[in-house]
């Protein structure tokens, strides 16, 4: 029963990781180029991308997730989603779209916060942009980013359950099979229970490399 | 000899004039110190002198040479700005030391960029053809410039393992290791505790011996008497009154320049 019960974990667990590891790779350039949109000069690209965080942060993600999925197909012909791996490409567009916003404000945090005094000490020193960005500020930046970026990412690490909703098997839902009935087995609690080791196994590892990376930057205060 | 001419220099933020056409000139190896009340447009006028800030008028010549006219937008490329920018040094109030740098990287990394840019342009850099060579170089010069400013001993320290005084006087051997012709400083010591303001104007007092043709900003007035070879009296964005301290400040001429003064007077 162990076994199989490890088993079916293992295999949501991997679900969970493959939305993860989506959700960042897509969220990350996603969010920097929301950041930049939300500090252009151009007013109305600003607006636009003020008001999709405004609207992606001010609602539930499971609420968008449950848009995403279930509007296209009754307003289309066809459900886009109603093909193989459907539900995870709806998943991973809701989780990329959601995460973006909330990526964008702490890069335009971590930008803007650089005192503009640095640009400026590169400037009079008759360095280009291109030299200022990358030697003077982005080092400056990313040490504003870390912290607040791997409060968000452990976040996520734990959000990819509400994926759940749109019956997407990832790790809650493997455990919980087992409660309800699944490769011969119902009314076992201790699997859902067991999930938990899961997050917390990978969130410490999370934790561990995100302090390692910050302990990197320590050297330096600005 | 003349080395910097300021011609009728305006700049208004919206609607906000804030250098209504300033004049002036400055001879090589002299000191000129602006003072002024608070607002008056004093850091205006270094941001326009460091091309942070474009005048919508007037022009500004450096050695005879046309650096800055606001009817010649050709001049106002961000290339033909970055060149420009480089007869003139700045020395922040904040300092702005860059935090990830240690002390000697802060003094030679502007210039190892430049080098490393134009050898790999033109060949060359100052005579030297191989970058490690003039790596050497720049880096021989930064030691020389940290002990000048008497910090050769932190050349491995970061920005925030030093005083505020010591931060100050390694953005003075920064700025001087571009060479600049023309080193301005905005109230350098404005941002520092009363008992560390004293190392920093030494420093500035020595650079004074060496010859250097400095701008200082600063509401030191005992200092500025003491350092300038010319003071500046500006109010609301124009020269009240200019000359040698012992006019200005001994016996201003002018009735805001005599108000500014006996406040400095009574403390
Ligand atoms: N970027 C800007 N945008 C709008 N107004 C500005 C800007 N920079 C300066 N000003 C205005 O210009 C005026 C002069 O400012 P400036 O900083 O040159 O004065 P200052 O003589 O250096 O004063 P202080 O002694 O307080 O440093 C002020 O009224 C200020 O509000
Ligand atoms: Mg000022």
């Amino acid at each position: 029963m162990f076994i199989t019960v490890i088993q079916a974990l293992n295999e949501g667990f991997l679900q969970t990781l493959k939305l993860f590891a989506v959700t960042l790779l897509g969220a990350l350039p996603l969010g920097l180029v929301i950041a930049f949109g939300s500090m252009n000069k151009f007013l109305p690209l600003r607006w636009l991308s003020r008001v999709l965080v405004w609207i992606v942060r001010g609602t539930p993600l499971m609420l968008q997730l449950i848009i995403i999925f279930y509007v296209p197909g009754m307003i289309l012909e066809e459900n886009p989603w109603a093909v193989e791996n459907g539900r995870f490409a709806a998943a991973a567009v809701a989780f990329i779209l959601n995460y973006a916003c909330y990526f964008s404000e702490i890069f335009r945090g971590g930008i803007e916060g650089v005192p503009i005094g640095q640009q400026e000490a590169g400037q009079v020193l008759g360095m280009t942009k291109s030299q200022i960005f990358f030697k003077v500020t982005l080092l400056q930046m990313i040490k504003r980013i870390v912290p607040p970026m791997s409060n968000e990412i452990i976040t996520l690490v734990k959000d990819t359950a509400i994926a759940r909703i749109i019956s997407w098997q990832e790790l809650i839902y493997a455990g919980y099979a087992f409660l309800k009935g699944s490769h011969g087995y119902a009314g076992l609690f201790w699997p859902l229970l067991f999930t938990g080791l899961y997050y917390l196994a990978f969130n410490g590892l999370l934790t561990l490399l995100f302090g390692w990376i910050e302990k990197k930057m320590s050297y330096f205060r600005s | 000899m003349e080395v910097l001419r300021v011609e009728n220099i305006q700049k208004s933020f919206g609607k906000t004039e804030v250098l209504k056409g300033i004049d002036f000139s400055l001879n090589e190896g002299e000191v000129l110190s602006v003072i002024g009340s608070s607002g008056s447009g004093k850091t205006t006028l270094l941001r326009c002198l460091n091309f942070l800030e474009t005048p919508q008028k007037g022009r500004i010549l450096v050695g005879g040479k046309v650096l800055f006219d606001a009817e010649d937008k050709a001049k106002q490329s961000d290339a033909a700005i970055r060149l420009n920018r480089l007869h003139f040094g700045l020395v922040f109030q904040q300092f702005n030391l860059f935090p990830q740098y240690t002390v000697k990287k802060n003094v030679t990394l502007a210039e190892s960029l430049f080098a490393k840019e134009k050898i790999k342009k033109e060949g060359n850099y100052k005579g030297y053809t191989h970058l490690r060579e003039a790596y050497a170089a720049i880096d021989e010069k930064a030691d020389k410039l940290l002990e000048e400013v008497g910090l050769l001993a932190k050349s491995e320290s970061y920005p925030c393992e030093l005083s505020g005084g010591q931060q100050q006087r390694v953005a003075i051997a920064r700025a001087l290791a571009m060479e600049p012709q023309i080193l301005c400083f905005d109230e350098p010591t404005s941002a520092l505790d009363p008992e560390l303001t004293g190392e920093v104007l030494r420093v500035i007092r020595e650079l004074k011996e060496k010859g250097r043709t400095m701008i200082i900003v600063t509401h030191e007035i005992e200092f500025a008497r003491d350092v300038s070879d010319t003071i500046m009296f500006m109010d609301g964005g124009v020269v009240a009154e200019m000359g040698a301290p012992s006019q200005v400040i001994e016996n201003p001429q002018n009735e805001r320049t005599r108000a500014f003064l006996s406040r400095f007077n009574e403390r």
